[in-house]
């Protein structure tokens, strides 16, 4: 199975348009979101059913027996994260806690200690035809890689062994839920905006997506909304030899088609038909042997 | 000598686990004597440095090879600092890999992956 | 028009709704006033304010370091880790620097008080000035995993003792990098977009913003004619509208180009002025109907 992640380093670039896009035009039979702090492919592939839930535990959190506790403040004098309160007798705060111990380490009532704490919930639909990976991280909760990993796992379980291709919708960013959707990718495309903000996320997304070796592949969403940062973004292509696999003109098409829950090939417009283009050179890529023979 | 194994199932014809830090059971197996045993890994449970944490394991029991299809950096620098030599596991069962160590078939795996960064914060 | 040290935070739970457009144009059309870029993993502040006389300091965060003579290997140090960022190998404990999150338990707990601390750079804060606006930027380097102490730091230098107004333009999502960028914010403002994915977000962040107590108003951008989710949203929850930044060409492409609207166009100057006395109007607490179109 042939695992393409789709990542942009800049938020609201498409990297969601895209992939829902690929995945109607690959009959896909295995895409997840790895988007895990704000979903959004739900709400564009429409399920039939219920997906089967599962707790997500983050790191546990530290609690303080109000009952036990002598308040000698030796917890909030050796916590590093500032997440202990003595306002009205001593609290944790469990949005800033990192369930690192020290504070049930040096407590000499023993008053405190870690419990297992729900950090966001996994969702799994699977029916005959395909595998539909995704899940919620609860608000505040650390930005985790581990659930992102959690949502790669259950895809690949559960996905039926004749599947070829997976497709994963990433996330924005650099940090640590990016770099746990890199692991074990076959090839990573970068959406890219034509804008100065958008050319600076990417030169860092693809500083980031290097360290891993798989293959990139570049393409421009919205690209005439400023011709001078495409052409810039090709050079760029170009000079670090990223292979470039098109280009997708801005459409208010698109944006009606997402709002009625449709992606932009079940609609008859220009950003669908330009995306069908991205989609065969981004394929081909995919498949390729690095000697140039097709798999 | 003692090898070691990141399996799915606790049993020989178990297929070899395409993870090694979340591998959910290793398998300790003697070449010399036949013996064999298996133990959870308790790296599962962990949010971050799964990798560390296995290799820790199978470097306190006393294993002179790991047998997996691919290993982390991270995993790699414990094991290899503590003089466990990594071995490229095949496709197939677990019986099958043995069989293939003993035989010299395996070839050392010498391509390690970046850490997983899979933890919070 | 002048203000006390309000602090503003701008936020939207997806990304490319247009937090920087609002928070750098809002700084630069008040009189004189302070932006601090919070998105350290993707920061594009700088990139408008182009910020000159700029002045910068690393930030670091403590990793523990072995006194190997001092060891007596009890392991107490490997067991307690709970980031499984030490191991025991041949009898020693040894450090994984990029899993380690700084707690100083190890070091706490060591009986032979074998292990002491050094810096790891992990990014840093650039203090700079565009015309009336004082520009923090918070950078963290890649492949590193979490911006936090970045933030903090940004945080407490750029808040201490200041009369003037604050934006503090956040990272998308809202996850705990979102919290502590929000943390000591007097108001947010949430920016939202016209579409599903906008809407979706938007509840997330405006759930957010209710547990923290923190009182809020939205600036619908990017508005087409036909209908509005993000508007209904609002509306269907009582979340005061600020303001409406209609989808335009020329704002487009100004941005794209990373200019800054208010500051090279006179509508879009009229426009955010306007904007941004509706913020401290309601900034102050006075009471706001959802205005007309």
């Amino acid at each position: 199975m042939k695992q393409l992640l789709i990542l942009s380093g800049k938020g609201g670039t498409g990297k969601t348009t895209i992939a829902s896009a690929f995945i109607k035009l690959s009959v896909a039979k295995a895409y997840a979101d790895c988007d895990v702090d704000a979903p959004n492919l739900h709400l564009i592939m429409a399920q039939n059913s219920e997906p089967e839930r599962t707790d997500y535990f983050g790191m546990p959190k530290a609690e303080i027996d109000v009952d036990k506790c002598i308040e000698c403040g030796l917890c909030k004098e050796n916590c590093r994260f500032d997440a202990i309160s003595d306002e009205n007798g001593f609290k944790v705060d469990s949005f800033a806690c990192e369930g690192c111990g020290v504070c049930e380490a040096v407590c000499p009532a023993d008053a405190v200690s870690l419990k297992p704490a729900v950090a966001g919930e996994l969702m799994l639909y699977a029916d005959n035809n395909k595998v539909f990976s995704t899940a919620q991280l609860k608000m505040g909760s650390g930005t985790s890689g581990k659930l992102v990993t959690e949502v790669k796992k259950q895809m690949k379980t559960v996905a039926s062994a004749d599947t070829k291709l997976a497709i994963i919708d990433g996330s924005p960013g650099i940090g640590c839920p990016v770099i746990a959707s890199l692991s074990g990718v076959n090839m990573v495309l970068i959406v890219a905006e034509p804008s100065i903000s958008g050319i600076s996320d990417m030169e860092r997304i693809i500083k980031t997506a290097e360290t891993f070796r798989t293959k990139i592949g570049v393409c421009i969403n919205k690209h005439d909304t400023n011709s001078a940062n495409t052409e810039k973004i090709e050079e760029f292509c170009k000079e670090k030899g990223l292979p470039f696999t098109g280009r997708i003109p801005f459409d208010p098409e698109a944006v009606k088609a997402i709002n009625n829950g449709q992606t932009i090939v079940d609609v008859d417009c220009p950003s669908g038909s330009a995306v069908k283009e991205v989609f065969n050179s981004t394929m081909k890529l995919l498949f390729k042997e690095s000697n140039g023979a097709e798999t | 000598m003692k090898i070691a194994i990141p399996v799915d199932e606790q049993n020989l014809e178990s297929s070899v686990c395409p993870s090694f830090g979340r591998a959910p059971y290793f398998l300790f197996y003697n070449t010399d004597t036949k013996e064999s045993y298996y133990l959870d890994n308790s790296a599962v449970a962990s949010q971050g440095g799964a990798g560390i944490r296995a290799a820790q394991v199978i470097a306190d029991h006393g294993v002179k090879a790991l047998l997996t299809p691919r290993c982390g950096e991270n995993a790699e620098e414990v094991l290899r600092k503590s003089e466990v030599l990594i071995y490229k596991s095949i496709p197939g069962t677990v019986q099958q890999n043995i069989d293939a160590f003993i035989a010299e078939k395996l070839i050392l795996l010498s391509d390690f992956h970046p850490g997983f960064h899979g933890h919070e914060k | 028009m002048k203000s006390k040290g309000v602090k503003i935070a701008i936020l939207s739970g997806k990304g490319g709704t247009g937090k920087t457009l609002v928070s750098v144009n809002l700084a630069s059309i008040a009189e004189k006033s302070v932006y601090i870029d919070c998105d350290v993993e993707e920061p594009n502040g700088h990139l408008f304010f182009k910020p000159e006389k700029v002045r910068e300091e690393i930030i670091s965060v403590k990793i523990p370091v072995i006194n190997e003579s001092l060891c007596n290997g009890c392991r107490k140090c490997v067991d307690f880790c709970k980031f499984n960022a030490l191991a025991f190998i041949k009898n020693k404990p040894y450090v994984f620097e990029e899993v380690c999150h700084s707690c100083g338990g190890c070091m706490l707990l060591c009986p032979e008080k074998a292990i002491g601390e050094q810096e790891k750079p992990i990014g840093k804060v650039q203090k700079g000035v565009s015309g009336n606006v004082t520009v923090h930027t918070g950078i963290m380097n890649t492949g590193e995993a979490s911006g936090i102490p970045i933030i903090k730091k940004l945080l407490n230098e750029s808040l201490s003792g200041k009369e003037l107004p604050v934006f503090i333009d956040c990272p998308p999502g809202s996850a705990c990098i979102v919290m502590e960028s929000i943390k000591d914010a007097d108001y947010c403002i949430l920016v939202a977009e016209p579409t599903v994915f906008g809407v979706h977000n938007l509840s997330m962040v405006y759930d957010l913003v209710r547990l923290f107590k923190k009182p809020h108003g939205v600036v619908l951008n990017k508005c087409l004619d036909g209908e509005n989710p993000a508007e209904t949203f609002c509306m269907e929850n009582n979340i005061p509208i600020l303001g409406r930044i209609p989808f335009d060409n020329e704002l487009g492409t100004l941005n794209s180009d990373a200019k800054i609207a208010a500051r090279e166009s006179k509508r879009y100057k009229a426009l955010f002025s306007s904007l941004l006395e509706t913020v401290m109007k309601e900034v102050r607490h006075e009471t706001t109907v959802n205005p007309q179109r």
